[in-house]
């Protein structure tokens, strides 16, 4: 096979090797039969060569046209690619945890058995390297029918195209059919055309958003060249006012996204606290409960995180529910009317259970599996993106708050719930079963703490001290949005969260959380009973 | 009856032993020690980390390092024929309990060594504690620096054995121009950020390329913060993020990096404070690439290395198990203590002192590691990028080895301080400059 001189660059050579991978395949494949393989050669020449050797190298495997070179890269580039100690034959590694390694040959892709990890030698590359891979697989892929896989390897480009490869980028450019691929590749050639210095590439940028595109203009506003330092300082002040907009509404995302999950944590609180009027320290840690849920799920229901985070919803309601139920017969319940008791005796319940997980699971944290469909953002142009994650927990709040309002209002439950909070004498002596509602009203707050635990689970670590992180922001939220008002919570704990993340940029995280409490405190001073207030009666016991 | 005894005894003891250990080093154990003194005292070694409490996830693991060390070492006959005791107690992630603890261990169990600690708050409290009653103390954590006492053997890594490497990492083989320090607001990020603050401007960085941002411990919410890195990182100089952030709080930061898209490509962060245990909690194909700087990674390939871990799979029993940095700082300290007793022929505190300085060890990443006369070891700064078996690959490492520097070059007021603990300087704080041995000055440092 002829081999391209590797000055003419590697798109070049990507598209030769294309070329002759249509055309020679079968060759190839005769030739590897009968003379040694020169994969072999490549390979070795690959594991051989430093960094920077390593570009070359991957140049002539691109240019060799080999079938297998794709798996090679993606194999390399993934870290898998290794090689024997003693042999020196190359293998793919398909896992890599453990002792014994199971593995593929890297020439014939036929199954190698396992092998100790003991006895492997990895290429080894770095993220240079891994950005000349991505781009080289990218060219690969500019060429494949899905329009999405390509525009996923058109965006791989922006920033990474070099002077060899224009010429080649352009070629498909012209026969691209898909808008989207169409723009992005222009984006990509234009940054490149204004990195060499090209004043017209400007108007291509301009209004773009995308953050290399950015980059690249300040770049060339520092340019030693007065018109382009000119035009390219014109368009960044013309993206800068668009960004700002973006940023408020970034910042409302963010704050609302915030404000969700303390809703979420909080709301459990309200009922246990807001309605029942009992102090539950230990809420932090049926939340918890309702996180190990979902890891628990997880465990279960191997390669299936979707289907194990939403079958974790009624577990983790059920299982901290029932946890709910054993703490108020073990302990509540003796401590009726006794505040302070009830906060110490809770408190120690906590931190039972918090050392139970300690010493039962871990105290380690678990991993917690994102599923596909949740990780992410979902782009609503190139310079605001709101992460999937929190929209669903956003999302999983509002639901959660919505039913709970339904059981509050429409159901019997709520209804005599509702009556035992107003006048718990005249409840039992209308035949309500004062009891039964307590068990059922703390099961239920300590159900909605279990959802809690299972959206919390895909945002922050899943350990022991889960729970300890989000008490006392519950008791602000419930506090501040009024004791027994389920829309005060929903208010409170969005609103602090805008608060918070309004703060956050210009006073910093730290300053930002105490600002909010001064706030608080300051506001509980002049309405002590919150945001809205319970009338009537029913408010003074 | 007689004849059961010892193979019960060998086949609960051999389920807990390493696979490379001969049955004769164990049979080889058992005589020595029956032809010592029965009589004759075990050594005992004080294990002081939090098995309850915020650093339980942390230090529980250290406890469990240090049991299987001393267990390896009773089989192969323990030390001077005398067998090695281990006394676990519980500090509880408590720090003035640490204090308590520590006097408990040597004041009324009179352990001969201590191995313990991870917050540097915790080894604050200790301090005293161990140098009123002279003890030894082993602390296996990456720190600040700005102290040496005599009685604390530091085997984790000053500033300057991975900090300053990994910026120089970045600047000089990345490119990096920019730099933001994020930290969780405490000593550690603190002090490490000033010294490093020191070091870019040193190196010609303005103050304009320079972001630094604190959190609190915990911190869970980083959506506004990685957002602000994003769009600090879109200046068009190559901008890094350098992360002090502790424990706990990584995990959500790194998710939040991933679902906002920042790639190592474009935006790497080097991490001091990210291990294999930390990122045994996350999923890490969306971090590929990002960087950590340690001395030591579990997937470093030496065969002493694949030893330890293989003992470390039997003892957990967990083939999944991780290893990381501050165990093999354990794992240093520990065979450093054994060697100088030895040199020492004896377990006395002020002896074994003197008898460790210059004692060198093997290290578990193929080399050695040394202890240096300021109570600092020597160790190869490594660089690694994260893979999406939640393991490290080492990128680069510095050429050889370097020692430990208990006062930062780069801080007003410490870098005239040196540190010495051998006779006849013994001091811990030696003003160069001044001539003489001022706690002053290390004061005015360390209370900073």
């Amino acid at each position: 096979m002829g081999m391209f001189s590797a000055g003419r660059g590697l798109v070049g050579l990507v598209l030769a090797g294309l070329l002759w991978l249509s055309a020679g395949s079968a060759l190839g494949a005769s030739e590897a039969s009968s003379a040694p393989d020169p994969g072999r050669g490549l390979l070795t020449e690959l594991a051989e060569a430093d960094y920077n050797g390593k570009k070359a190298v991957i140049d002539t495997i691109v240019a060799s046209g080999d079938e297998r070179s794709r798996r090679w890269l993606e194999s390399l580039a993934d870290g898998k690619l290794q090689r024997l100690k003693d042999s020196g034959d190359f293998v793919i590694v398909l896992r890599n945890r453990g002792r014994e390694w199971p593995v593929v040959d890297a020439l014939t892709f036929e199954d190698a058995g396992e092998v100790s990890r003991r006895a492997l030698d990895r290429i080894r590359i770095n993220n240079a390297l891994r950005g000349y891979l991505d781009s080289s697989l990218a060219l690969f892929d500019l060429r494949v029918d899905d329009p999405q896989a390509r525009l996923v390897a058109a965006r791989d480009l922006i920033g990474e195209v070099d002077e060899s490869s224009v010429e080649p980028i352009a070629r498909l450019l012209a026969e691209e059919s898909d808008s989207d691929v169409v723009t992005t590749l222009e984006l990509a050639l234009a940054i490149q055309r204004l990195d060499q210095g090209d004043v017209e590439a400007v108007e291509v940028l301009a209004g773009n958003l995308d953050s290399r595109a950015r980059a690249a203009l300040s770049q060339a506003s520092r340019s030693d060249d007065p018109t382009l330092a000119a035009a390219a300082s014109e368009a960044l002040t013309s993206i800068e006012q668009v960004l700002k907009i973006n940023r408020a509404a970034e910042t409302l995302y963010f704050g609302l996204s915030l404000g969700s999950v303390l809703v979420l944590a909080a709301i459990g609180l309200a009922i246990t606290f807001g309605v029942m009027g009992v102090i539950n320290m230990a809420h932090g840690e049926l939340i918890m409960l309702g996180a190990y849920t979902t890891w628990a799920m997880q465990q279960v229901l191997p390669g299936q995180p979707g289907l194990a985070l939403l079958l974790s919803i009624p577990a983790g309601f059920l299982v901290a529910a029932l946890a709910g139920v054993a703490i108020e017969r073990s302990v509540i319940q003796f401590l009726k009317g006794r505040p302070l008791e009830t906060l110490l005796a809770t408190f120690g319940v906590s931190l039972i259970l918090q050392q139970l997980v300690r010493t039962v699971i871990s105290p380690l944290n678990r991993t917690v599996v994102t599923p596909e469909w949740m990780s992410g953002s979902l782009m609503v142009n190139d310079a605001l993106s709101l992460t999937l994650n929190r929209l669903y927990v956003l999302g999983f709040a509002l639901l959660v708050f919505a039913a709970l309002m339904l059981v509050m209002r429409r159901t019997r439950l709520g209804l005599e719930v509702r009556a035992v909070t107003q006048n718990r004498a005249m409840a039992r002596a209308m035949g309500i079963r004062a009891t039964r509602v307590d068990i059922l009203t703390f099961a239920l707050g300590s159900g909605v703490a279990g959802l809690a635990g299972v959206a919390l689970s895909q945002l922050t670590n899943v350990g022991p001290n889960l729970g300890q992180n989000y008490i006392i922001d519950s008791f602000m939220v419930v506090v501040f949005g009024g004791v027994g008002n389920l829309w005060g919570t929903l208010v409170a704990g969005l609103s602090l969260g805008v608060i918070n993340q309004v703060l956050e940029p210009w006073a910093g995280a730290v300053l930002a959380k105490i600002l909010v409490l001064v706030f608080i405190i300051l506001f509980i001073q002049k309405r002590p009973r919150g945001l809205f207030p319970q009338k009537g009666r029913a408010a003074e016991g | 009856m007689i004849r059961i005894l010892p193979s019960a005894l060998h086949r609960s003891l051999s389920r807990r032993l390493t696979g490379g250990l001969a049955l004769s080093v164990l049979a080889l154990g058992i005589s020595t020690t029956a032809l010592a003194e029965d009589a004759q005292d075990p050594i005992k070694v004080g294990i002081l980390h939090s098995l309850t409490g915020t650093m339980a996830i942390s230090e529980s693991t250290l406890k469990d390092t240090m049991l299987m060390l001393i267990e390896q070492q009773n089989a192969q006959g323990g030390l001077l024929g005398r067998e090695l005791e281990p006394v676990v107690v519980d500090p509880a992630s408590n720090w003035p309990l640490f204090a308590e603890k520590a006097r408990e261990l040597l004041a009324q169990e009179e352990v001969d060594v201590i191995f313990g600690n991870w917050t540097s708050v915790s080894r604050k409290s200790v301090l005293p504690v161990v140098e009123e009653l002279n003890g030894l103390l082993f602390y296996p954590v990456q720190y600040e620096g700005e102290e040496s006492s005599e009685n604390v053997f530091y085997t984790g890594a000053a500033p300057n054995q991975q900090a300053i490497p990994a910026v120089d990492y970045l600047m000089n083989e990345v490119g990096v121009e920019r730099w933001v320090l994020a930290g969780t607001d405490y000593v550690y990020p603190r002090t490490t950020n000033r010294i490093l603050e020191a070091y870019l401007a040193a190196n010609g960085v303005g103050d304009d390329d320079i972001m630094v941002n604190y959190t609190p411990f915990g911190h869970s919410d980083w959506q506004n913060i990685v957002s602000e890195i994003k769009q600090f990182g879109s200046a068009g100089k190559k901008t890094a993020v350098v992360s002090t952030v502790n424990g706990d709080a990584n995990v959500p930061f790194y998710r939040e990096l991933a679902n906002q898209g920042v790639d190592a490509a474009d935006i790497p962060v080097v991490a001091f404070s990210v291990g294999e245990q930390e990122l045994s909690g996350i999923d890490t194909a969306p971090l590929v690439g990002h960087l950590a700087a340690w001395n030591y990674f579990m997937s470093v390939d030496n065969d002493a290395n694949y030893d330890f871990i293989d003992a470390w799979y039997d003892y957990t029993g967990d083939d999944e198990a991780v290893t990381n940095d501050p165990m093999e700082a354990h794992y240093i300290g520990f065979n450093m203590w054994l060697e100088a007793v030895r040199k020492a022929g004896t377990t006395d505190v002020d002896e074994v002192k003197d008898a460790i300085i210059g004692v060198s060890v093997p290290n578990l990443t193929g080399g050695y590691a040394t202890m240096m006369p300021n109570h600092h070891i020597t160790k190869p700064v490594l660089i690694g990028e994260i893979q999406d078996n939640g393991q490290f690959s080492v990128v680069w490492e510095t050429p050889s080895t370097v020692a430990g520097d208990a006062w930062s070059d780069f801080l007003q007021g410490s870098r005239d301080l040196i540190s010495d603990w051998r006779a006849p300087m013994r001091c811990g704080n030696y003003n160069v400059v001044e001539g003489s041995c001022g706690a002053g000055a290390a004061e005015t440092v360390a209370s900073e």
